[in-house]
């Protein structure tokens, strides 16, 4: 279970994140929704240790966010961010074989070799394995950073808006892995979406934010309605239920 | 075998194969050319040729070999830490620093061992970078242009004081020495202090992964456990060390650090562990080159190597500009 407490994260003044604190249960898909700048991004940075929170604690397990050890998390925790830059020339096997690093800190053995040959297969790479990242197209790339962070193979997954770029093939296979690794291997992942109609179908809880605050947070049943849409979004949109899922009329 | 399944072209092995087979030869044509005449022969029949080679000649070479491939690692280093294909360390201050730093050296502690001044300079150099990196960091990192930019300005600076304070103290003799490399000077129990720059060099292979990752950025190098300052730092004394001592024993030379990386790179990509032991023999072979050139252009007399290295360096390098990217695969 990831524990956020009282987190509190300003910048120049203001306030991003406004004493959030929640809850995120393992094993299950967690869908973070909520409008641009609403500061799903910054949450999940603080979560991954990559801007050190200023008021606050994280806990991942039994490990605090900022005190534990950064390879250690690194084990347990893994996060692709909103736009990863990779500018180093890396082929696409390569930038995925990073992804093994914490295991084998420079040094890669059989098993490394395993895991990142299963992601190429499993994300559809193998015809672009010994392709150049920056020759990718938009969607392959973004294949290709999943990949890598697949790899990694953490128990926890932060996932910024990872249907970036995705065609509706592609991203509906996304979440169909990540839904049997949650199920058939307990991994918790926790995905920030735009499109709330992924975050119904796929995710098992849904934390809505807005200005930096925690908003109304449960299954997706539960929450999604007209009224939470209005409130979070601001818009106004018909919500239908089909096969006991809400469905948003786009 | 290579670990990672890439595709032939992009197997840098038989590119070692080749580099090496060239130093070998240039490496053989290196110890054969010079004002003195020595043949392969000689060195059987007779002493004096014999000792020709242990105290001159071979020492250059080591000189030559270690340098060139020392100073192609850092570069790559460094552009790597920097996110910047335009920087080397001769361009960015950390030459300039180290060769105020052994100026200050001179002024200071004249009696100091070699060790000692070599560490003057080398934490001077560490300085120099350290100051430029901060400053980079102000600039917009969607502009590498101007970061190299602002690098050679800085550079510029830096010589321009080292020189004000080399006239006050009279000392602007020694100030070419150290700003234009050449191994005409390197003599045996003279440059023993490279053995140290190639120790360390070989030594930053060992954090080639740390090197690779930290040029993916501080996000991604953080979410993969990487303590990124800490690599940044280790890289940057490494790169100060190595430059340190060459410009100490052979002066500066410039565009190695710069060319070199970046066609290994067009070439091979960055995962460091396959490129940089093909970046440091191109390395080697390019200042071998420059150096053989230097002393055939215009025999007897020697052009010193920081010059040939600036006029084909800066010819290679705008070649390379202007050459679209080609790529493996
Ligand atoms: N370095 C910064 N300086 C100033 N403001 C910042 C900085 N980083 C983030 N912000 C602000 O913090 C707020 C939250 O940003 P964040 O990236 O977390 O939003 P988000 O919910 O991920 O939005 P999106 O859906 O557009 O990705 C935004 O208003 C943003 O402008
Ligand atoms: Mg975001």
């Amino acid at each position: 279970m990831i524990t956020v407490s009282n987190l509190t994260h300003r910048i120049a003044g203001k306030d991003i994140l406004h004493d959030i604190s929640l809850q995120i249960p393992k094993g299950q898909i967690t869908a973070l929704i909520g409008p641009n700048g609403a500061g799903k991004s910054t949450l999940l940075s603080a979560i991954a240790r990559l801007t050190p929170h200023q008021t606050g604690q994280i806990m991942v397990d039994e490990l605090e966010v900022g005190t534990s050890a950064s390879n250690t998390l690194a084990k347990r925790l893994s996060i692709l961010p909103q736009v990863p830059e990779i500018a180093p020339r890396l082929s696409v096997a390569e930038l995925i074989g990073f992804g093994r690093y914490p295991y084998h800190k420079g040094h890669p053995t059989k098993v490394d070799r395993q895991k990142t040959d299963e992601a190429i297969v499993l994300f559809e790479l193998d015809e672009l394995h010994s392709r150049p990242l920056d020759t990718l197209s938009g969607g392959q790339k973004q294949r290709a950073l999943l990949a890598m962070t697949y790899a990694q193979d953490t128990e926890y997954m932060l996932l910024d808006e990872p249907l970036n770029n995705l065609d509706i093939s592609t991203s509906r296979s996304l979440m169909q892995l990540l839904r049997r690794l949650a199920e058939t291997r307990g991994r918790t992942v926790v995905i920030v979406l735009h499109d709330i109609n992924y975050a119904c179908s796929y995710a098992d809880r849904i934390v809505t934010m807005k200005d930096g605050r925690i908003g109304r947070c449960g299954a997706p049943a539960k929450i999604v309605d007209a009224g939470m849409l209005q409130h979070v979004f601001s818009t106004q949109a018909e919500v239908h239920i089909v096969n006991g899922r809400p469905l948003i009329e786009v | 075998m290579m670990y990672w399944p890439l595709c032939p072209s992009s197997n840098p092995v038989r590119s070692i194969l080749i580099l090496g087979f060239g130093l070998v030869v240039l490496s053989i044509a290196s110890l054969f050319i010079g004002v003195i005449d020595l043949r392969p022969g000689d060195l059987w029949r007779d002493r004096a040729a014999l000792e020709l080679v242990v105290v001159s000649r071979g020492p250059r070479l080591f000189a030559i070999l270690i340098t060139g491939a020392a100073l192609a690692v850092c570069g790559k280093i460094l552009q790597m830490l920097m996110k910047n294909r335009f920087v080397e360390p001769m361009t960015v201050g950390t030459g300039q620093g180290a060769a105020l730093g052994i100026l200050i050296a001179a002024i200071f502690f004249p009696t100091a061992p070699l060790l000692s001044q070599m560490g003057i300079a080398a934490i001077s150099a560490l300085i120099a970078s350290l100051g430029f990196i901060a400053m980079a960091r102000r600039l917009p990192p969607t502009q590498p242009f101007l970061v190299a930019l602002v690098g050679i300005v800085y550079g510029g600076i830096l010589g321009a004081i080292m020189v004000f304070i080399a006239f006050q103290a009279d000392l602007l003799q020694y100030i070419d020495i150290w700003l234009t490399g050449e191994f005409s000077g390197v003599l045996q129990g003279r440059y023993e202090l490279l053995w140290l720059a190639a120790l360390v060099a070989a030594l930053s292979y060992l954090a080639a992964d740390q090197f690779a990752i930290a040029g993916m950025g501080r996000a991604a190098s953080i979410n993969l456990g990487l303590n990124y300052t800490q690599v940044v730092l280790i890289g940057l004394v490494a790169i100060s060390l190595v430059t340190a001592m060459t410009v100490v024993t052979v002066g500066m030379l410039p565009f190695v650090g710069l060319i070199v990386p970046n066609i290994v790179s067009r070439l091979y990509g960055d995962n460091l562990r396959h490129t940089l032991p093909v970046v440091a023999m191109m390395g080697a072979g390019l200042v071998l080159a420059a150096d053989i050139l230097g002393r055939v252009v215009r025999y007897p007399f020697e052009i010193p190597v920081g010059v040939v290295l600036g006029v084909v360096g800066a010819v290679l390098f705008i070649w390379l500009l202007y050459r679209p990217a080609r790529y493996a695969g």
